[in-house]
């Protein structure tokens, strides 16, 4: 069977006819040409293929097309170009001011997490490392947290302790720019972030 | 993957009326386990009635003290909502103790109670296995089967029931709101999941085209928690959880007594296992160490290991105690102390199967 669907891809709507077999993650590749959310291995367990979906992390691979005509969807590609400078997301540069990665090929997902952590636990989404559920507001996003909230993004190169850091340098000038304590009204990923507190690129450096 | 039709549903009586009338046809809602069994060809559903878009997505306080959550409530939302985190903390931590953050962003209430087991062998078409295809015979019970079970099982299916959720809702008593062809029925969450017994390939009560609506849960238990252990620190299914609801009869009394307790083991059994012989030992009893593995080791008689999960017994009997320990303040006892199997003794236990064996 097939249907027209329309996604808001990286906040450009594209409309196409698919097989309802088809899933998110097929889409973007494979008829839209969005190749950055990658295929690991197609059954939500390495984490590769995340994508923020309204606003929200998923697992492309997992979610069927069909079933979100209409969504708006932003991929690590879109990430960087939604900074009011245009540039890259400040979770990308932490990741390359960390050396966050070695063969890249989780680096999409990693970073599209990472972008959802840090929006959740301002929004105070507690996860299993929480360790008081009775308080409520902002979670500070602590090595812990950000291990245990990262865990559905495998990396075959190691390069876990590097994420970490870049995470928690996103985290901590994500929490800077709000002024402080987390701000559940002040969604790290949507309007994204200026880059204005975050170390420049390495590259970019005077 | 076979070609499906793909229809969105309405409102949920047109839901329950398109599946009923359509032998091969299934409900979509998050789908994190349902395409995943499609793409390896374990479900083979020709037609998808979404339910994902209709508004049963709140969790709703009602007058009584009860709560409805709607099964289209996302994991993660109700593992943050306010009045569970704080009333119902079992069911925040066995949700948050399951799967991946980017996973339950998608999952739903109804979804997770509805997820099928992970056995290796189920998983895997290519091998024999009663779940899948009725009379094939069982793979696990003379193959791989540290996940399997110690508790209730058949000659027929060994397989555990992977849900964290539905571990906490069964020590929480909560009920399953399920709408079919006739109407509405509520069934309590101990009933909702079955035995294999002969017929392993049913994991639940529910005839075809029976949609779960909601989950009740009744007014609060003045404690629960929940408590996971696995193979890796996050994101893998439990070796062996322990869920527990209880009520003591002094809370400032030096040694407390249980005035009633409701515990539930996770990877044990075909469902969410409800450990009524434990119960039975702790409910008028002295809240001490020794009463909480007397109460384990009731509940274990009935356990029937296989060839790789022995480790189970002493992990549910540590478990269980930990659990029941951190709920009514007791202390740990001392791990070096002769009969104690506590996990953080300084050589582990032993003579149970799991002793490390590496230089």
């Amino acid at each position: 069977m097939e249907a027209e669907i329309t996604l808001q891809v990286d906040g450009i709507p594209r409309t196409l006819t698919l097989d309802t077999r088809t899933t998110v993650l097929d889409a973007l590749r494979d008829r839209l040409g969005v190749t950055s959310p990658k295929k690991g291995c197609d059954h939500g367990q390495c984490g590769a293929c995340t994508v923020l979906l309204d606003g929200r992390r998923a697992n492309s691979c997992l979610t069927l097309a069909v079933a979100h005509d209409g969504a708006d969807i932003t991929t690590a590609e879109g990430l960087a170009g939604r900074t009011p400078d245009g540039g890259l997301h400040p979770v990308q540069r932490a990741f390359l001011e960390h050396d966050g990665f070695q063969c890249g090929y989780c680096t999409p997902g990693q970073v599209c997490s990472a972008a959802g952590i840090i929006e959740e636990a301002a929004a105070g989404h507690p996860s299993g490392a929480t360790g008081n559920l009775q308080t409520e507001g902002g979670i500070e996003l602590t090595d812990a947290e950000i291990r245990e909230r990262m865990s559905g993004n495998l990396c075959r190169c190691g390069a876990y302790a590097n994420i970490v850091a870049a995470v928690r340098q996103a985290a901590e000038a994500a929490e800077e720019r709000r002024g402080g304590a987390a701000d559940p009204g002040q969604p790290a990923v949507v309007d994204s972030p200026t880059a204005a507190s975050m170390p420049a690129h390495p590259e970019e450096r005077p | 993957m076979i070609p499906f039709d793909y229809r969105r549903a309405e409102d949920a009586a047109s839901a329950v009326a398109l599946v009923t009338g359509h032998p091969e046809a299934a409900f979509l809602a998050g789908g994190t386990n349902l395409v995943d069994r499609m793409k390896l060809g374990v479900a083979e559903p020709a037609m998808l009635v979404d339910i994902s878009r209709l508004p049963l997505d709140t969790v709703d306080v009602q007058a009584d003290g009860r709560v409805r959550i709607g099964t289209n409530v996302r994991n993660a939302d109700l593992a943050a909502n306010t009045h569970i985190r704080l009333r119902y903390p079992a069911l925040s931590q066995a949700l948050l103790a399951g799967a991946s953050g980017q996973l339950r962003n998608l999952a739903t209430t109804g979804g997770n109670l509805l997820q099928r087991t992970r056995c290796v062998y189920f998983q895997n078409p290519s091998t024999p296995c009663n779940k899948r295809e009725p009379g094939t015979g069982c793979s696990a019970v003379d193959g791989y089967t540290r996940y399997h079970a110690i508790l209730g099982a058949s000659e027929d299916c060994v397989a555990t029931h992977p849900s964290d959720m539905a571990v906490a809702l069964a020590a929480l008593d909560a009920a399953v709101v399920v709408l079919g062809p006739g109407g509405e029925r509520v069934i309590p969450v101990s009933d909702f999941h079955r035995l294999p017994g002969t017929e392993p390939q049913l994991d639940t009560v529910l005839a075809h085209g029976e949609l779960v609506t909601a989950v009740e849960l009744p007014p609060a238990p003045p404690r629960s928690a929940y408590r996971k252990v696995r193979d890796r620190a996050s994101y893998a299914f439990a070796l062996v959880s322990v869920a527990a609801a209880l009520e003591l009869e002094d809370d400032d009394a030096a040694v407390p007594v249980i005035r009633d307790v409701r515990i539930a083991l996770g990877g044990v059994a075909h469902k969410p296992w409800r450990a009524l012989q434990a119960e039975a030992v702790l409910r008028g009893a002295e809240a001490t160490d020794a009463n909480f593995r007397a109460a384990a080791d009731a509940e274990l008689r009935q356990a029937r290991p296989l060839g790789d999960n022995g480790f189970k017994l002493p992990m549910v009997r540590n478990t269980l105690a930990a659990v029941l320990r951190d709920l009514t303040g007791v202390p740990a006892p001392d791990a070096g102390a002769a009969g104690t199997d506590h996990p953080e003794g300084p050589d582990g236990p032993r003579g149970t199967g799991w002793e490390d064996t590496t230089p």
